[in-house]
């Protein structure tokens, strides 16, 4: 990596080239990532090394799409996708989704339902539990954080929707053979469960964020290597693909602004 | 024989939104179409907004129709995985929703949105339950104390969640075309589950953005495959174009944002849904409320 390149990467760059990262050897199933920049990044991934992903047009079609949002008359549709066929791709485990989380905690329980109070009434009503049950119980899932901090961060989430490990440990080997929470990615670094009790470990720290950086910022104990990696730059290809081919208008940069 | 058999007549289902109402009742649980903001029967949702039924329980892949009728008071109890407006890149929460849950307004059986589909089908199949893996080791149990599970009767010996039947007293579903006797087509992405929904339900209805003959329903559509609706489990249909107004019924219209952005904006003073109640659904008729939006300058809510 040439210092004229790496001065012209952003977090955002990062961030999608993270993102694009936890689909690597996924080979022919559905990755499904929600939001900008985990759209961003699975595009990214199925343009360079998995070219068998299948992704979707956010609607209700597989488009082949290198786009992360092309327009209606520019899609290259691959199959109709209706709503009720995702089930028949979640329920199969032909599918790889990343989702948002309003909390995480250290096994990777994931939190869209509800803030305080009570289950029944919660102080703050968030999205409801949406396909995080389902989710997380059949295939592969990841999540993704523009906005590291302690309130994402918790301890303990406050409602379970999508499942962790203690969660799956707890069901047993039968229940939960196909669970696995692969990533969580943040505007500060890449997090795994690849530790001998699934908890959350560092997996890597985004250029510029320091370890304290991420300790502050987050609600639990992490677990911290001795040798903590530094995330990735793209590639000069990479790098090409992201700024003029699936997101030429920076979409990614709103998202995640560069720092300072 | 001197006297000739008179044949009864098929059956002409077309009703007004007010006829489909009259044959609601307070405490009912009502099935709604769509998802989202997508292909709401909002014509019909007016009219029970507009009557005096209400302690209703909703199932609906929720949007603003379940924020109107719980502001309105008319909802008791509400079977959702989600609800959302679905503006922009992310989905935004649903205010009137949100407050009507963290006030105690209403209560809730929640769901995964997949669980919501093994109901509804259990249900149009006359089975108690569907076996599922969803919902195993999350906190569901916690808002749906009613999950049961069940056990494989076979060698495996699986446990699994046994998601009950979702029986409605009623559907409300909106389709791009239908006839008179209750067949009907989507013309947009997605049927979503209004099928579904009509065939758990005791009593069916469907609005419809035009009526046309039976023989022109293929051609209204587009193609055979789109005729997902077919009067078997249909009872009433009303005609309504434009019906599922501010939501979005593809490919006659798009959302109204401005509009739904107009609404969305009342939660926060109770004097700000009175008003906005007041001027945009307490019109008399579904024609009323079309006049008005009609009538709107461009651009304006």
């Amino acid at each position: 990596m040439s210092d004229t390149l790496s001065s012209l990467v952003t977090r955002a760059d990062v961030c999608a080239v993270a993102v694009a990262d936890c689909f690597r050897g996924d080979g022919e199933l559905l990755a499904n990532p929600i939001g900008t920049i985990p759209m961003i990044g699975g595009r990214l991934a199925r343009a360079t090394w998995e070219p068998d992903l299948v992704m979707t047009d956010g609607e209700a079609a597989l488009i082949a799409n290198d786009e992360a949002v092309p327009a209606v008359d520019d899609r290259r549709y691959e199959t109709y996708n209706p709503y009720r066929t995702m089930f028949d791709v979640v329920w199969s485990g032909r599918r790889h989704v990343m989702m948002g989380a309003t909390q995480v905690d250290r096994f990777g329980n994931q939190n869209i339902a509800g803030l305080g109070g009570t289950p029944t009434r919660p102080r703050t009503q968030l999205l409801g539990f949406r396909g995080a049950p389902g989710n997380t119980i059949n295939d592969t899932t990841s999540y993704w954080v523009p906005q590291h901090g302690p309130r994402v961060f918790v301890e303990h989430v406050d409602i379970v929707t999508g499942i962790g490990y203690d969660r799956a440990s707890a069901l047993g080997d039968q229940a939960a053979r196909f669970h696995e929470i692969r990533r969580v990615v943040s505007n500060l670094g890449v997090f795994d469960f690849e530790t001998p009790d699934h908890r959350m470990r560092v997996r890597s720290l985004h250029p510029g964020v320091s370890v304290d950086d991420v300790v502050a910022a987050t609600g639990f104990e992490l677990v911290i290597p001795d040798d903590v990696s530094t995330s990735r730059l793209p590639t000069p290809e990479e790098l090409r693909l992201l700024t003029e081919v699936i997101d030429p208008k920076g979409t990614r940069l709103r998202e995640v602004p560069e720092p300072g | 024989m001197s006297e000739t058999e008179t044949y009864p007549a098929p059956k002409d289902k077309r009703l007004t939104e007010d006829e489909v109402v009259a044959q609601l009742s307070s405490g009912m649980k009502i099935g709604i179409g769509g998802w989202g903001s997508r292909r709401k029967p909002m014509s019909l949702v007016r009219a029970i907004l507009r009557s005096d039924i209400g302690d209703l329980h909703l199932v609906t892949y929720g949007g603003p129709e379940v924020g109107m009728l719980c502001a309105a008071g008319k909802v008791s109890h509400l079977t959702f995985a989600f609800v959302s407006p679905d503006v922009g890149p992310a989905a935004v929460l649903e205010p009137h929703f949100r407050a009507a849950r963290q006030s105690g307004a209403i209560e809730c059986t929640e769901l995964d949105e997949g669980m919501l589909l093994l109901g509804l089908q259990a249900a149009a199949w006359r089975v108690p339950f569907i076996p599922t893996r969803v919902g195993l080791g999350s906190d569901l149990h916690l808002v749906n104390p009613g999950l049961k599970t069940v056990t494989s009767p076979y060698g495996d010996g699986e446990e699994l969640i046994a998601q009950p039947a979702i029986h409605l007293d009623a559907a409300l579903c909106h389709l791009n075309v239908a006839d008179e006797r209750g067949n009907a087509a989507f013309r947009g992405p997605d049927l979503y589950f209004d099928d579904l929904l009509l065939q758990a339900a005791e009593r069916r209805f469907i609005s419809t953005e035009r009526i046309v003959p039976s023989g022109d329903l293929v051609d209204a559509a587009g193609d055979i495959t789109r005729l997902r609706i077919n009067r078997l489990f249909v009872d009433g249909v009303v005609e309504a174009p434009n019906g599922a107004h501010p939501t979005s019924c593809e490919p006659e219209y798009a959302r109204d944002e401005a509009f739904q952005k107009a609404y969305l904006g009342t939660a926060k003073e109770a004097e700000a849904w009175e008003a906005f109640r007041s001027e945009w659904l307490s019109f008399p008729t579904e024609a009323d409320y079309q006049a008005a939006l009609a009538a709107r300058p461009t651009g304006d809510a």
